[in-house]
């Protein structure tokens, strides 16, 4: 038995620290741990609403709108705004361009190179890296001269003897599968992705100012004026560039990023069967397409039980509670009961080790995440459930249609998709959805400028005075790692209580009173690990989630009275 | 000096010649290279060694990494794989855990005294430093030890630079910025902004390759050459504050056509930064430029001072110009810019609608 500590766990957002007991070459036993806290929460105590999504944007800086968006929908509906249709059409654009972008970066540069070995690249023929390129895809970009052009740029890279982040890493561990043509091919498309996804993300700096950190968020609309005929506005000129990089965006999707998952998978299909994890699936569904009270979602809802896609429940915030019998918080009501985000409490009590420290105290309490439970149950949320849910909702079709046709390109089975193969598919299923739709977005827009509606903002409930003296609202949102919610009471035009419940606290959290274990450590159960020196298994299933630790640490307050009203997007 | 004869070094340790050669064989074999790249390496190692870079990631939210990976000239790829070494980055590297720790430690040990450190994120002093570990160690011990034997430190974002949003009251966890928790730093650079902007944070590392120094500072250790400034200074809508146009409903005709956007909030006059003129994402636009007030972020405390965010500028509490005319540590063409900061200021108290009452705003209007 061997005890394996991953610390840090990288090419991940924020710190994350896995422990884990190693036998017979495979995982028994996980603890998923997030050593970095905040209090983000905390500081948003007092401030204005209108103010919140800024600060809470700050949560993350990888999946940068997810926060602020979730907080306007929060705040909206407190105070009962009401955002106009072309409000409604640019948040899609910019959550869509987040989720498409956020994907992609996710698998070339955090991922990828679990599967990818770059110093194999080296002994690639570049002949043959162009015969695989042009007989999984039209792109391009797949001469032999081209091949050969990275390669050698490779080559010069480590001749100079400096490997920088490429460095210590587990080039040549028997776990690496690809051919060293394949591994060419990889290595071209991450620098590819690079260069792709500083230009793709110009959608942002157009509908927002800047990434990350987009400024055009408001409470009750957005702030990038809508007019045809200025120059100063979102305008004609606006939708032909949008037009022109959202075509660029699904073209790369399409013939590089689809075809690279299908191409790599095929060389690791028996992690179709590893990472199945807890089986439960929830997603809150997303991108409103029409303006009522509750609109349809293009990404449907729904919570999926054991692994059953043929019964899809439905969700009800009320369901859910966090637990901290596990993690650095004491609860008033004790540590072994769990809390509705409305009335939860947090008061951080950091009881580990004292650092510099070897082993956390996995028996005790061992992280600063705690652990959210739907019905008292862990559920898994991200792609992968989003997927699932609208796979087994038949809904957007195209989603069945893909899922369908990557299971069949792979020769498996849909048991298949419960897999860290499965997340990484439907994380490439999900981007190539989003960016087909995002063409019908900028059509609305253009539609809503035709017909002189240029509306951005409900300014009716902008000023503190026309808000009810005492408010509650709660905002969702799929950000790209999964299932977001933030919760806020409002008082006399400031913020009384403010807190979140994000994708990384539902799949990283850490064990709950019962002593069952969280998405993650339920999925490390079982992953091969053949040279325990070595992690590099148990990175492919951490990283199959696409963790994203600053968003999972938060603290919340008790929240002492009754909702007079609670209204849910 | 970073790439000083490596062959004297060498010998001072009493490696000849010779072993050097032998160590560049078998690297040569360990990568699976010809017998000839041999020479390739000896001469590459010998001639020009990449600066050493290690960024480090504390209390943050990764958002200055993606700047920098937003970054157009030089690109990141650029970077690392022709300009820099970059042996360590937590969200960027391949090796993970202890192999991750011992690039780290390996770097900082074998290169003391040359390597530069650029900081993300502040540095929790609280709960014995368990408000943020890594491999174990608090933040506060490796900010000490990788930032204490650097050549140079650069605090990228207005976290690591000032404390940033986890410093923001009430600051439950005691977090600190690179300046305060690593007392003596050598050569610290502060890149403020939430995030830095990817071209500012290329540009200084530019900047010192190309004139193997390091720029003039202001009262902030921020560059001149990207905070001399005022967004107001360079803000293409400044002619309309001048006019006295200013957009007083979100989408009204002022809005839609770009006038000044004072009244809704705007923090550019009080705040130094270069986004007028560089922009953001190769140039393609800016938060004014979106139609947004700017708020404020490459400055000291500015979620306490700056907010709400709202609210024009001389009612937002902790708003001080006074600070703006300390000349300490100033060069010629900052003292351009305090006095352009002072006249914009004069501007925003004559155009002010409300009451001014503080003493700071009589101070501004004498």
């Amino acid at each position: 038995m061997a005890h394996v500590v991953v610390d840090p766990v990288t090419r991940i957002e924020g710190h994350l620290r896995v422990e884990a007991e190693v036998d017979g070459g495979a995982v028994k036993e996980a603890w998923s741990s997030s050593t970095m806290f905040r209090g983000i929460e905390l500081i948003l105590r007092g401030r204005d609403p209108r103010d919140a999504w800024a600060f809470a944007q700050r949560i993350c800086g990888v999946c940068t709108t997810v926060h602020a968006i979730a907080s306007i929908r929060a705040v909206e509906k407190a105070i009962g705004a009401v955002p106009p249709p072309n409000a409604r059409l640019l948040r899609n654009l910019i959550m869509a361009a987040q989720s498409v972008q956020d994907h992609v970066v996710h698998f070339y540069h955090l991922h990828a190179l679990d599967w990818v070995d770059i110093v194999s690249a080296l002994d690639a023929d570049p002949a043959k890296t162009s015969s695989l390129a042009q007989s999984i895809s039209d792109w391009p970009l797949s001469s032999t001269t081209y091949f050969s052009g990275v390669r050698d740029r490779i080559k010069t890279f480590v001749q100079r003897g400096q490997l920088g982040p490429f460095a210590n890493a587990y080039w040549g561990h028997p776990a690496y599968r690809l051919p060293p043509e394949a591994n060419l091919l990889a290595v071209a498309h991450y620098l590819e992705a690079l260069d792709w996804q500083r230009r793709f993300i110009k959608i942002h700096a157009i509908l927002g100012g800047k990434n990350p950190h987009l400024q055009s968020f408001l409470v009750g609309g957005m702030v990038t004026p809508v007019d045809p005929d200025s120059q100063n506005a979102l305008n004609i000129d606006t939708i032909a560039a949008l037009d022109k990089l959202v075509a660029d965006g699904l073209a790369f999707v399409s013939r590089v990023y689809l075809p690279d998952v299908l191409a790599i998978a095929s060389f690791y299909k028996d992690w179709a069967s590893i990472g199945a994890g807890i089986g439960n699936y929830m997603a809150y569904g997303d991108y409103p397409e029409d303006d009522s009270e509750n609109p349809q979602l293009f990404l449907p809802t729904g919570i999926i039980h054991g692994r059953d896609l043929t019964k899809i429940g439905t969700v009800d915030q009320a369901m859910i509670t966090e637990q901290v019998a596990h993690s650095w918080y004491d609860y008033s009501v004790g540590d072994d009961k769990g809390l509705n985000p409305f009335k939860g409490e947090t008061t951080p009590h950091y009881t580990g080790p004292k650092p510099p420290y070897e082993r956390l105290e996995v028996a005790q309490k061992y992280s600063w995440l705690k652990s959210p439970r739907y019905d008292g149950a862990a559920m898994e949320v991200g792609p992968l459930a989003r997927m699932l849910v609208a796979y087994a909702s038949g809904r957007p079709a195209r989603v069945k249609e893909l899922v369908d046709k990557t299971l069949s390109t792979l020769g498996v089975g849909p048991a298949a998709l419960f897999s860290t193969l499965g997340r990484v598919a439907a994380r490439a299923i999900e981007a190539q959805v989003l960016v087909e739709s995002m063409d019908n977005w900028v059509r609305g827009l253009a539609d809503n400028m035709a017909r002189r509606d240029y509306r951005i903002q409900d300014n009716s409930k902008w000023e503190p005075g026309s808000w009810p003296s005492d408010c509650f609202g709660a905002g969702f949102h799929e950000a790209p790692r999964g299932a977001l919610g933030h919760w806020v009471h409002i008082s006399n035009g400031s913020i009384i209580n403010y807190q979140c419940v994000v994708p990384s606290t539902w799949n990283a959290g850490p064990r709950d009173a019962q002593g069952h274990p969280g998405p993650y450590e339920v999925a490390l159960v079982g992953t091969p690990v053949a040279k325990p020196e070595q992690p590099l298994e148990i990175l492919r299933t951490l990283h199959s989630f696409d963790p994203c630790m600053a968003c999972g640490v938060h603290v919340v307050d008790a929240m002492k009275r009754e909702l007079a009203r609670v209204r849910v997007v | 000096m970073i790439a000083h004869s490596l062959t004297q070094e060498l010998e001072e340790r009493g490696i000849s010649r010779r072993d050097f050669l032998g160590f560049c064989a078998s690297m040569a074999a360990i990568l699976g290279l010809p017998e000839t790249a041999t020479n390739a390496i000896a001469a590459a190692v010998e001639s020009e060694a990449r600066p050493i870079l290690v960024w480090l990631e504390f209390q943050d939210c990764a958002g200055n990494t993606e700047s920098f990976l937003r970054a157009s000239h030089p690109t990141v790829a650029d970077l690392i794989l022709d300009t820099i070494s970059l042996n360590y980055h937590e969200t960027l590297m391949a090796a993970a855990g202890s192999q991750a720790e011992s690039a780290l430690t390996q770097t900082v040990h074998d290169n003391a005294g040359k390597y530069i450190a650029l900081v993300e994120g502040s540095i929790p002093s609280g709960a014995d430093g368990a408000y943020c570990t890594i491999g174990g160690k608090s933040a506060l011990q490796i900010a000490r030890d990788v930032c204490g034997g650097a050549a140079a430190t650069i605090a990228v974002g207005t976290c690591a630079a000032f404390g940033g949003i986890p410093a923001a009251r009430p600051n439950p966890t005691g977090a600190l910025s690179v300046a305060d928790a690593v007392p003596g730093v050598k050569n610290l650079i502060n890149m403020s902004a939430c995030p830095a902007n990817g071209e500012n944070i290329t540009a200084l590392i530019v900047y010192y390759l190309t004139l193997k120094r390091w720029p003039p500072l202001d009262q902030y250790r921020r560059p001149l050459f990207a905070y001399g400034k005022t967004i107001h200074d360079n803000c293409e809508r400044r002619a309309h504050f001048d006019a006295g146009q200013y957009v007083e409903a979100w989408g009204d005709e002022a809005h839609r056509h770009g006038q000044c956007l004072y009244k809704m909030g705007c923090k550019g006059p009080a705040t130094s930064q270069n986004c007028p003129v560089v922009k953001w994402n190769e140039g393609t636009n800016w938060p004014i430029g979106c139609g947004h007030p700017c708020i404020g972020c490459a400055e000291p405390n500015f979620w306490d001072t700056m907010t709400p965010f709202y609210q024009r500028l001389p009612n937002v509490v902790g708003f001080n110009v006074g600070r703006w005319v300390d000349p300490v540590g100033l060069g010629l063409t900052s003292l351009v810019a305090a006095a352009a900061v002072l006249h914009g200021v004069g501007e925003v108290v004559r155009h002010r609608v409300g009451k001014a009452s503080s003493t700071e705003e009589k101070t501004e209007s004498e």
